[in-house]
């Protein structure tokens, strides 16, 4: 089955934020950012903007009725600032005017003295100076100090991973419209409908029950509007408020860029010990999590790191701990794998460290370790792996073995280009980490002429969520799909939801839709039953049909349901779900957190230009981890797009801070995300097909996150390919892998070229302007 | 006024969406239809990088108006290949591979490809898209020598009243009584510097649009020249049989000048007078040691229009007519080279472009431009040179590569450090030989 939002995607009718039809006497917002990252505010100059044509009013921290506070893990981050600066691009004021134009025009037009205070971007010199989110945390099992000894290899090394903007092609925004009774209708661009109604809450000091969030649909999220889709619809909130006016505010995309917190940049220290058989016996960690002016999500995001720090291994002794450090950047957020990746990376890194001075490839240690069923995760959790039957199907399906040999004949025969085959196995948990936000409910309606109409939680931002829930209900009734309706997503419909993320939404709010309709089905069945003097358990209803022992009855679906409304039988029902089994012990670091894990191998090469240092990626193909799929089309386009996004990621996304903690990197112009030409040539896909129960919906496993970290292997395939070029090449692990890191490693150490990476000129956050 | 906004926030025409407001993303892609030479003649653009102004004349499309009550062939095989995720940028596909269906070049997959060149999707990692894109080029294949709109008319790929609009093109350009602007307006051609740059100060202010001015147009051979108006755009510049007769990398060389769209709009005199340090195009005339001639009659060669960084060598009033370079003969040898972080769409950390005249086996002039290494785009005078009256081979190139460290002084930015800049330079001189002299054994 096609995305049901198929139809009205290609012909422009789908209706995005910007896209709502908007209400006479409509009013325009624009934030103003610090231009600082880090100093004293002491006053706002506004009159000059005031005196603007068509402004409005402009909106300051002394405006906010509640409390001046959005912070959702840690009550940490202002809405708008009071005193301090701690970003470059936090709001310290909001402009509300007649027109779009006029309103950012003002914004140009306030000043802002500011004392500046003295910057940090390097998450090492806040850990260094105790600048934290929160205590470090650390997962641990065996005993390292004692594995060393038993060690027949030791290698160290650290670890530089950048940060990833979301650059979901719809900006972030907001329209908020006042209601009667002092409610708000809050239409936002937000994974978070919830959170969204809790901030504007909190800073309106009003009950929940007043504000209303509406939801159609995302232009992309990828996690950046899980939780900073607050910041905008609290702004409009603010003005509308205090004005009783419509105020919308839909983000230039400079605005977005500067304004918003990206994936996380970390730094990473790791020591690896090998037995004489390439079996990793010990692993210590140590990850300083960049996570900018403010907490956001970056403790949920640290756990997920410390979750996947042995990606798909098991290694019998491990010692990994996590820092969240807080610097002058953008809170940074949730973004598709959630911490997993940078966790992944570093392993990945220590691994291929060790194959190059052991003079092996390092798919020999990668395979000889992958974890077993059985086998005991550094958190307490025993796996149910499939990570070997990834790995062997890959390796059959796609002739590893000879793949490789073409790649060495090729490197033989040509002088200026080279080729690099990576592995790249995964493992990832699906379930929030925080055990308390897994649950979901539905609430369907079956109405009497048989239509269905479902609301959920659940925020369709291109995933497909919203045609997994039609095809559970379609399923459950066996009723064709044209019957069945998906809402926007309304905090009034659904209270109290976890915000579409962790992968599980379609798990969750699938579930809680199943469970809805099955109690409708069962009524059904009783008048069914009674109607035609037989058990309810006799009754199916099959292709619309209503059969009893599999004989049909002459009834159909829209009689059955004609038949319950005159017996005066409710056709709603509204299901609460909650993952079972899940728990997790936060003191001892150890528990049952996931429902499942999703596993798969993928095999990546690439081709390198020796003489210019661009590259290309020729193929990815990869087994992985369907479950069942219940929607192969939906669930192929989840894997093709989580590759090139994670493929991004390591090659030519670079966000690039300079030391004053200014966004360099601030348009599309130069921060560069896969074209259609910068994919790679052949992508395949082959479902490793497990039938194990699971607690998956219909054992479907999920397959949000876990395809990005695929690309990963771009990264080391770009390595090795270097390495045949020139060997004593100095490749220190630091991403993403630009056409600038490939050339100056592949002459670096060469007698002629003079070029030795220096740390200050080739880290994301140190170059020179 | 962009024409991106007219449509969204005057028309009330949502399905074209802003994404990125400088031409990057393609989310804002519409079709403008005019009169060429007599002849309907539809090209992409970024409209919100699309002076209004540009607009005048012309027939605009947006989604709005390939959709029928039926889905056409691209909407529909954007659904069969499960295209569209989030569904934001999908319009924009739409419209670039409507662009292609009506288009005059010969259908082929990489064109189709090439069609979608501007187009940022960030959900599904282009396969499916790339699939689209292969039935659409054999879908438009059955065309043979039918006129595009005809056959997308007939096809269904567009609504019907497509066929009337060459008609009413011809009359609204008949009833368009143009005046000429005051002098000193501040002058347009395609706006995509413009309106990236400052679409605020612009916003409101009289311009003179000089885009669809045809003395401004043409490109043509006189003698052994090549002289072309300097509204032409890098499209135009690239379907020239003039061009592409004497350069026959011309396609390569300009599928690393940003994308379709923008090429449809970006004129090439814009670009040498936006004065980039790392202008393609400029690069590009550079070597070819191209001349200007300005409306006030004075000639100036391009490679005196630069007199410091964004100081060029000419007035106000002034501004290019046209320009003309000499076409190189059967001993002539030409290469450009161009790396960015992003090899499409994407501007470059070093381009250089080379042109040399071989005699008896001896280097008897050669030059070499550069961007990206200093603060104007220029010669590497020091290092052709050194080139001149020499025999290429593997030294020669080494020290040409020591001379040209020299003469540049590159910055540390977004698109490179320092270093990397001089290495890449260095890359690109070898690139030039290994390419042009594919049996010298030269060291990398």
């Amino acid at each position: 089955m096609k995305n049901i939002d198929a139809k009205t995607h290609v012909s422009g009718t789908s209706v995005y934020l910007d896209d709502i039809p908007l209400i006479q006497g409509t009013l325009y917002g624009a934030a103003l950012g610090s231009p600082v990252a880090h100093g004293v505010l002491h006053q706002l100059q506004l009159e000059e903007a005031l005196r603007e044509p068509d402004v409005i009013r402009i909106f300051t921290a002394a405006d906010i009725p509640g409390d001046n506070q959005i912070g959702g893990i840690i009550k940490d981050e202002p809405l708008l600032a009071s005193d301090h600066v701690h970003f470059c691009g936090m709001p310290i004021a909001f402009v509300v005017a007649r027109t779009r134009e006029a309103a950012r025009a003002a914004v140009k037009k306030i000043k802002a003295d500011i004392t500046p205070l003295p910057v940090i971007t390097d998450p090492r010199e806040a850990q260094a100076q105790n600048q934290l989110i929160m205590p470090p945390r650390t997962f641990s099992q065996g005993d390292t100090e004692q594995a060393w000894r038993e060690c027949a290899h030791v290698f160290a090394g650290a670890v530089d991973i950048n940060g990833q903007e979301h650059l979901y092609i719809e900006t972030q925004g907001a329209y908020v419209v006042p209601q009667e009774n002092n409610s708000l209708r809050v239409y936002s661009s937000t994974q978070g409908p919830t959170a969204v109604q809790r901030t504007v809450s909190t800073t309106l000091g009003q009950p929940m029950h007043r504000i209303e969030v509406v939801v159609t649909r995302l232009g992309g999220g990828f996690g950046g509007k899980e939780d900073q889709a607050n910041t905008w619809a609290a702004l409009c909130a603010l003005a509308a408020w205090h004005l009783g006016k419509p105020v919308k505010y839909a983000l230039h995309r400079m605005e977005d860029m500067a304004m918003t917190g990206k994936r996380h940049p970390y730094m990473a220290d790791y020591k690896i010990g090998l037995d004489s058989s390439l079996n990793i016996i010990a692993y210590e960690v140590t990850f300083f999590q960049n996570a900018g002016a403010a907490a956001d999500l970056s403790p949920g995001v640290l756990s997920r790191t410390l979750f996947h720090c042995t990606n798909s291994y098991y290694i019998p002794n491990v010692h990994a701990t996590a820092w969240s450090c807080r610097t002058h950047l953008p809170p940074n957020t949730a973004f598709r794998g959630f911490g997993g990746p940078q966790g992944m990376f570093v392993i990945e890194a220590a691994i291929a460290h060790a194959a190059r001075v052991l003079q092996i490839d390092a798919a020999v240690i990668q395979q000889k370790n992958l974890i077993k069923t059985g086998d005991e995760f550094p958190y307490g959790q025993i796996a149910q792996s499939e990570a070997g039957a990834c790995w062997q199907k890959a390796a059959t399906l796609y002739d590893a073995t000879g793949w490789k040999q073409a790649v060495d004949a090729f490197n033989a025969t040509h002088r200026l280009q080279k080729k690099g085959l990576a592995f790249m196995p995964v493992c990832f948990g699906i379930s929030f980490t925080n055990t308390m936000m897994n649950h979901a409910r539905s609430l369907v309606h079956v109405y009497t002429d048989g239509s269905v109409c479902i609301s959920t939680g659940a925020v369709e931002m291109g995933q497909g969520v919203n045609t997994k829930i039609l095809q559970v209900a379609a399923q459950i009734f066996s009723i064709r799909a044209d019957r069945v309706k998906l809402n926007p997503t309304n905090t009034i419909n659904i209270a109290n939801t976890s915000p579409s993320a962790a992968s599980a939404t379609a798990d969750l709010n699938g579930k809680a839709t199943l469970m809805a309709c099955n109690a409708i089905l069962e009524r059904l069945k009783e008048v069914a039953a009674t109607a035609l003097d037989t058990k309810a358990d006799a009754v199916t209803i099959v292709n619309e049909q209503v059969l009893v022992n599999r004989e049909p009855t002459g009834w159909d679906w829209q009689q059955l349901v004609s038949a319950a409304f005159t017996k005066r039988v409710s056709l709603s029902e509204h299901a609460h779900y909650a993952t079972p089994e899940i728990h997790f012990d936060t003191v001892k670091e150890k528990g049952h957190p996931f429902a499942y894990h999703v596993y798969g191998t993928a095999i990546l090469e690439v081709t390198v230009d020796c003489l210019r240092g661009i590259y290309k990626m020729d193929a990815v193909k990869v087994v992985h981890d369907f479950g069942s799929s219940m929607n192969p089309d939906i669930d192929r386009g989840q894997i093709e797009g989580g590759i090139v996004q994670g493929i991004g990621w390591m090659t030519m996304e670079e966000v690039i801070f300079d030391k004053e903690g200014r966004l360099r990197s601030n348009a599309l112009s130069t921060y560069k995300v896969p074209d259609i030409y910068a994919v790679p040539e052949e992508i395949v896909i082959d479902a490793l097909r497990s039938t194990a129960d699971n607690l998956a919906i219909f054992r479907s496993k999920a397959v949000g996150e876990p395809p990005l970290m695929y690309g990963i292997g771009a990264w080391f395939a770009l390595r090795n390919a270097i390495l045949q070029f020139n060997p004593e090449a100095d490749i220190p692990f630091i991403t993403p892998m630009t056409p600038e890191k490939v050339l100056m490693a592949l002459y670096s150490n060469k007698e002629k070229g003079i070029i030795q990476q220096h740390e200050a000129t080739t880290s994301h956050l140190g170059i020179d302007q | 006024m962009p024409l991106l906004d007219f449509i969204r926030y005057h028309q009330h025409l949502t399905g074209t969406k802003a994404g990125c407001n400088e031409g990057d993303c393609g989310a804002c892609t519409i079709l403008i239809g005019d009169l060429h030479n007599g002849e309907l003649r539809y090209r992409s653009f970024t409209s919100c990088l699309t002076p209004l102004g540009n607009a005048r004349g012309k027939h605009i499309v947006t989604i709005e108006g390939v959709s029928m009550p039926s889905l056409n062939p691209i909407q529909q095989a954007l659904i069969d290949n499960s295209a569209t995720q989030c569904g934001f940028c999908t319009p924009g596909f739409v419209m670039s591979l409507a662009g292609f269906c009506l288009s005059r070049q010969v259908p082929k997959r990489r064109r189709a490809i090439a069609a979608i060149d501007g187009n940022i999707c960030r959900c599904t990692g282009y396969k499916s898209i790339e699939k689209t894109a292969s039935i659409i080029a054999n879908f438009v294949k059955q065309r043979n020598e039918t006129d595009p709109v005809t056959f997308a008319v007939e096809q269904q790929i567009l609504p019907s009243w497509f066929s009337g609009i060459e008609e009413r093109l011809k009359k609204l350009t008949l009833s368009l009584n143009g005046e000429p602007a005051a002098a000193g307006t501040p002058i347009v051609g395609g706006g995509t510097d413009l309106y990236v740059q400052k679409p605020e100060d612009i916003r409101e202010q009289s311009l003179r649009f000089f885009f669809d001015d045809p003395s401004l147009k043409g490109i043509s051979r006189q003698g052994n020249k090549c002289i072309f108006g300097a509204s032409s755009t890098a499209t135009d510049l690239l379907e020239s049989a003039v061009m592409q007769e004497y350069f026959p990398q011309l396609e390569n060389y300009i599928k690393l000048v940003s994308s379709t769209p923008i090429r449809n709009m970006a004129t090439i005199a814009g670009n040498f007078i936006n004065a980039s340090p790392i202008g393609d195009l400029t690069i590009f005339f550079l070597a070819l040691d191209t001349t200007l001639e300005f409306n006030t009659g004075r000639i100036l060669p391009l490679r005196q229009l630069y007199k410091g960084y964004k100081q060029l060598n000419k007035t106000e009033e002034e501004y290019v007519c046209r320009c003309w370079f000499e076409l190189p003969d059967k001993d002539t040898l030409f290469h450009f080279e161009k790396v960015s972080k992003r090899t499409h769409l994407d501007i470059a950390s070093v381009n250089t472009a080379i042109c040399i005249r071989m005699q008896d086996g001896y280097i008897s002039k050669a030059r070499i431009s550069a961007g990206g290494l200093n603060p104007v785009p220029g010669l590497l005078t020091d290092t052709a040179a050194f080139l001149e009256g020499q025999i290429p081979d593997d030294a020669l190139v080494q020290q040409a590569c020591a001379i040209a460290q020299k003469e540049i002084s590159p910055i540390s930015d977004a698109r490179g450090t320092a270093d990397y800049k001089r290495l890449l330079l260095e890359q690109l001189i070898k690139a030039h030989f290994i390419t042009l002299f594919p049996s010298l054994p030269i060291q990398v």
